[in-house]
């Protein structure tokens, strides 16, 4: 049986971001949070792979008070437990103590077969977790994955670079992270719903994990200095006519007039 | 022990180069000597990195580094940098550079900025980052607290030096290769299918309105017109598989003087990656549709319609 941990991060809807036209700073608050789209194509990744070879699917995330109702859908879609790292003294770390407090509960759970994350998040799109969390492990990493397959033990799979597509084989225990190729994350019904809330779930602060909050918080190194949405300065003029040749000719004419055609 | 380092990498040589310029900056402004890791299985003409500002080269030439695989990688960073006194570590944003910059900064305790598309030091010598967040929509601008500072520099952010003659040292260094669990074992190549959208002056880009494949021969009149090259957004490539390539924050950001947007309703995502076009144009049958927000001119209308009317109304013009 094969023991996969499924890392998921609550994130605030992208789409719902709107900028503060005066400060030009990212409103977040109040946002509905939700897993992050490439985390959710992971475990449903982990999902297919448990289908096809049976096994176990644990869930972990590291956020707040807000994650436990976000990850409710990671249970409704297929995970059969859920671990919650919440500690309000861990708040803004970065990437660096994120991947040592992961690396603690990973291992607090314990008995894996297989990691499974994100390529990335889509609000912090560092890229970083999964190699790091492999490299304090001492595990292999496979990233970039967009195709997989588990035979005799080993991991298969189809990894997405620039220039080619890498099929590797590892043995594992590994680390592995999925693009957004990979799959279509299925969308539960309210049945697995219902039943997710009866799922277990465990939640744990830093000294859970014999961890000290405050230490880990000043091993952070990278500081959040501002955020700003850059000066988008665009004329913004919506060209309207009688018939669309008219808007056209119109269109065409500021095109040119803006001395863009030439070589 | 060396003095203060600034170490630049990307297993792409082009992008080395390209890091290499903004390396000197920053080491002229820290009083670093800058250092160039080139790493493969035979390197040729290690001269062009001094030339293009590199004080010194740093090499390990080895057969088992002719194909890149992280764990090996890693190992041979580690190692061909343990004698250094590193201040900053530049590495290329390719995924096998982000990839190998986690875990070497993980095994180094230390923080990472992806994909900076500005950097600078400040007077206590921290390395300053500036990268997109939340989709592409913010900047989020960053500070480094600790060496060595890493980070990773994507394609094209910043433009190689010309090269000068310029003297430097040459080191070849002695490395433990260190074997790699992960096997490759096939590599099919990709159709590069950029093309040539990141260096094009004139794009034109196909979104979601466009009901089927084959309407696309509307956008690629209006491209032959104008002498463009076609992209799309991201849900014509990733979803519908039409193109090979996509421009977005996840695909290719690109710069062109013009850009026009035929039915795409412009995500943040999106936004990200033509924010450093010159003139944006969108034609979108959607009065609400971000793109109109963030384009020079817009015309609020059906592509199959305006697109054609608009390939004729340039012809016109340009005779």
């Amino acid at each position: 049986m094969t023991k996969i941990i499924v890392l998921l991060k609550d994130i605030v809807d992208l789409n719902e971001i709107k900028i503060d036209p005066s400060t030009r700073q990212p409103r977040t608050e109040g946002l509905k949070r939700r897993i992050s789209d490439v985390d959710k194509r992971a475990l449903e990744a982990a999902i297919r792979l448990k289908e096809k070879n049976d096994g176990e699917i644990a869930a972990l995330s590291m956020g707040s008070d807000k994650t436990r109702t976000a990850m409710l859908e990671a249970l409704a879609i297929g995970a059969d437990s859920l671990y919650i790292v919440n500690d309000s003294g861990l708040a803004g770390v970065d990437a660096l103590v994120t991947s040592k407090v992961l690396k603690a509960a990973v291992e607090k759970i314990g008995g894996y077969d297989l990691i499974l994350c994100g390529e990335m998040t889509l609000d912090s799109l560092s890229a970083q977790v999964g190699p790091r969390l492999a490299e304090l492990l001492g595990l292999p990493q496979v990233t970039y994955v967009k195709q997989m397959d588990l035979e005799d033990g080993k991991l298969r799979a189809v990894r997405d670079l620039e220039d080619v597509d890498e099929v590797v084989e590892v043995e594992l225990p590994a680390v592995v992270s999925v693009v957004r190729e990979i799959n279509e994350a299925r969308i539960p019904s309210l049945m697995s719903i219902m039943r997710a809330k009866k799922k277990p779930t465990e939640e744990w602060d830093a000294s859970a994990l014999g961890l000290s909050a405050e230490e880990m918080r000043a091993g952070s190194s990278i500081e959040v200095v501002k955020l700003e949405a850059p000066l988008v300065e665009r004329k913004r003029i919506v060209i309207e006519a009688e018939t669309v040749e008219e808007a056209a000719a119109k269109l065409a004419d500021a095109i040119i007039s803006e001395g863009v055609m030439e070589a | 022990m060396t003095g203060k380092t600034v170490v630049a990498y990307s297993e792409d040589r082009e992008l080395g180069l390209q890091i290499l310029s903004k390396g000197r900056e920053i080491s002229d402004k820290l009083g670093a000597k800058l250092n160039a890791l080139v790493l493969g299985e035979k390197i040729i003409d290690p001269k062009e990195y001094i030339t293009h500002g590199a004080d010194r080269v740093l090499i390990v030439e080895d057969p088992a580094l002719g194909s890149f695989a992280v764990e090996t990688y890693r190992g041979v960073v580690l190692d061909a940098l343990k004698d250094v006194d590193l201040e900053v570590l530049l590495i290329g944003a390719t995924k096998r550079g982000k990839e190998l910059a986690a875990r070497v900064a993980a095994a180094l305790d230390t923080g990472c900025m992806t994909e900076c598309i500005e950097i600078d030091v400040d007077e206590e010598g921290r390395l300053l980052g500036e990268r997109l967040t939340y989709g592409g929509s913010v900047i989020s601008s960053q500070v480094s607290t600790r060496k060595p500072h890493i980070a990773t520099i994507p394609p094209r952010t910043f433009k190689k030096a010309e090269p000068s003659p310029r003297e430097g040292e040459i080191s070849v260094l002695d490395v433990d290769i260190q074997d790699r669990r992960m096997k490759v074992v096939e590599s099919r190549e990709k159709a590069r299918g950029d093309a040539g959208l990141a260096e094009a002056p004139i794009v034109v880009s196909a979104g979601r309105g466009f009901k089927d494949e084959a309407d696309l021969k509307l956008l690629e009149e209006l491209a032959e017109t104008l002498g463009a090259k076609v992209g799309c957004s991201r849900p014509i490539a990733a979803d519908l598989g039409w193109m090979e390539e996509w421009i977005g924050i996840s695909g290719y950001k690109i710069s062109p003087k013009l850009y026009i947007a035929c039915g795409i309703s412009g995500t943040i995502q999106h936004a990200a990656g033509i924010r450093d076009a010159q003139i944006i144009v969108s034609v979108n049958n959607q009065e609400g549709a971000n793109i109109h927000e963030i384009s020079d001119y817009s015309i609020v209308g059906d592509i199959y319609t305006v697109i054609p009317a608009l390939t004729k109304a340039l012809k016109e013009r340009m005779k």
